[in-house]
């Protein structure tokens, strides 16, 4: 050790504004510890640990049954299908939506026009219903549609739909606007109407750009679908609660594996989608 | 673009998408003509209606209060529970404790991060029973495998001139990091703990279904008893508390920005 460093700084110089900071941060999280039941102890109460225990020591060997196999293979297919089902109707629903509230699309920009005020007028509720669709949780429409449809896969493909409509009717018109407007309103100006607009001024130039972030959101739709399942709303969720309420381990970490894959899989083919596009 | 170039690409992968959508629903076997029939759209919307009027009582508002309030103190433990620790993996899955203890902690923080929160929270519920501080700790661990890796690479990025130049005239180890490592990456460490914060307040508010605490379970209650009223004020109370997030860190972030952060 040279001969200086302990002289010049033999601790930290700032140590106690630090613990100072600390002290500080602790007292106001105090109401949020209190809120949640902070409680360590609890980890460490026999009656749970023993459950714990037990549940984690039937992780190994996961269950590589046949029929197990051949359930996990179609549930994860089901999770798969119910995601991209769920995207295809939220395209269709997300479209016309973010269509119709898109302003560099309006007649209107161009100049006044008769009944401009009450297009406006239209378009705020759509836009509060593009609000809400998207702020409600995809797994709380699902908890929803399953009191609504049913137990099942319907219930999913529902609930993926409303949620990702919102959000991709949301992005897809940030991205009509983002790009360059100016065909859309040259059509408009030559007398075109919104769809001449759209499918001729600004389709070509955003087309890469919505499909890549649809392919990036489908990606997101599967994680999403294994999830859902845990309010029965079908494929390997749905699978993966049972088994975790019957507390088998075994079960639980094939299918764990099997999201996994399913995960990478989805990467993997969205990866590929987008490098296509660009 | 040249003019004629017609790009067939995004055609093609829509196409492959329409195809897709095509063989899942030959696959789930869905009926959509019942499923958008008459009887079963007048179904679904008596279960809407049956959702109004929200629930209005001073003694159920107060209620729902408390369970926001569980909500935002679920996701503010569990994150800052996440940042402890994603800061404790991340020293050494950015080989800052030697280089063997580098793959095992890229190991630990890629499982917490790949299980999903839900699937934490079920575990957790077993591990430490039903209520908040389940939601907590399960927020807490996939956060730490997130936040972990988000900080591993920070430290990896960060320039090693400063700590070495402080090495180099004779400080410890743990001072040179405090020095000389420390005030370079705490700005994108501090927005990546604030982005994080920010999400887990949506999924803190979910967590509950499985029995986690927060405005998440009192939702699956009403719901599995049939007290729709109930259920609508919480939904509204939900996408109240998730509108306000959103503006708010917005503002922050415009506010941040313009500080030349």
């Amino acid at each position: 050790m040279p001969v200086g460093a302990t002289a010049l700084a033999p601790r930290d110089p700032a140590l106690p504004a630090r613990i100072a900071l600390a002290a500080v941060l602790l007292v106001l999280l105090w109401p949020a510890l209190e809120l949640t039941g902070f409680d360590p102890r609890k980890l460490f109460e026999t009656g749970n640990l023993q459950v714990m225990g037990r549940f984690l020591g039937t992780f190994f060997p996961p269950a590589l049954g046949a029929d197990f196999l051949g359930l996990v293979l179609r549930s994860a297919l089901e999770t798969l299908a119910l995601a991209t089902a769920g995207m295809a109707l939220a395209i269709a629903l997300a479209v016309p939506l973010s269509l119709a509230v898109a302003e560099s699309l309006s007649v209107s920009r161009i100049g006044p026009s008769r009944g401009a005020w009450l297009r406006r007028l239209l378009r705020a509720p759509l836009r509060l219903l593009l609000v809400v669709m998207r702020s409600i949780p995809e797994i709380v429409w699902a908890l929803l549609f399953v009191r609504a449809v049913g137990l099942g896969p319907a219930a999913g493909i529902l609930a993926i739909a409303i949620n990702y409509a919102g959000m991709l009717g949301k992005v897809y018109f940030e991205i009509y606007e983002a790009g360059d407007t100016r065909p859309a309103r040259a059509v408009l100006e030559a007398g075109g109407g919104r769809l001449h607009a759209f499918f001729y001024g600004i389709l070509p130039v955003s087309l890469p750009e919505l499909v890549s972030y649809t392919v990036y959101r489908w990606e997101c739709a599967i994680r999403a679908s294994v999830v859902m399942g845990f309010v029965g709303a079908g494929g390997l969720g749905q699978q993966m609660e049972l088994s975790m309420r019957m507390l088998e381990g075994g079960e639980v970490a094939t299918m764990l594996l099997a999201f996994f894959v399913l995960v990478m899989l989805a990467d993997g083919i969205s990866a590929l989608l987008r490098k296509v596009l660009t | 673009m040249t003019a004629g170039a017609f790009v067939w690409r995004p055609w093609a992968v829509l196409g492959a998408l329409a195809l897709a959508a095509l063989a899942s629903v030959a696959f789930l076997g869905v009926d959509f003509a019942t499923l958008f029939g008459r009887d079963s759209v007048r179904q679904m919307a008596e279960f809407a209606r049956g959702f109004a009027p929200p629930d209005a009582s001073p003694e159920f508002l107060g209620r729902t209060l408390v369970g926001a309030a569980e909500t935002l103190a679920i996701s503010a433990v569990g994150t800052l529970l996440a940042a402890l620790g994603g800061m404790l993996l991340a020293l050494p899955a950015a080989g800052r404790w030697g280089r063997w203890l580098r793959p095992p902690a890229r190991l630990v923080l890629n499982v917490l991060r790949s299980i999903p929160e839900l699937v934490w929270a079920v575990f957790m519920v077993l591990a430490a029973g039903l209520g908040p501080f389940a939601g907590c700790l399960a927020l807490a661990v996939h956060t730490a495998g997130v936040l972990g890796r988000l900080f591993a690479e920070t430290l990896e990025n960060a320039p090693p001139e400063p700590a070495g130049a402080l090495r180099g005239a004779g400080s410890s180890a743990t001072l040179a990091f405090l020095y000389g490592t420390l005030p370079v990456v705490l700005p994108q460490f501090t927005s990546y703990v604030l982005y994080r914060w920010e999400y887990n307040i949506r999924m803190a508010a979910v967590l509950g279904f499985v029995g986690a605490g927060g405005l998440g379970q009192m939702l699956y209650v009403s719901l599995s008893v049939f007290k729709t009223h109930e259920a609508a004020t919480l939904l509204l109370a939900m996408i109240a508390m998730v509108s306000l997030v959103d503006l708010l860190s917005a503002w922050l972030r415009r506010f941040l920005g313009r500080s030349g952060a």
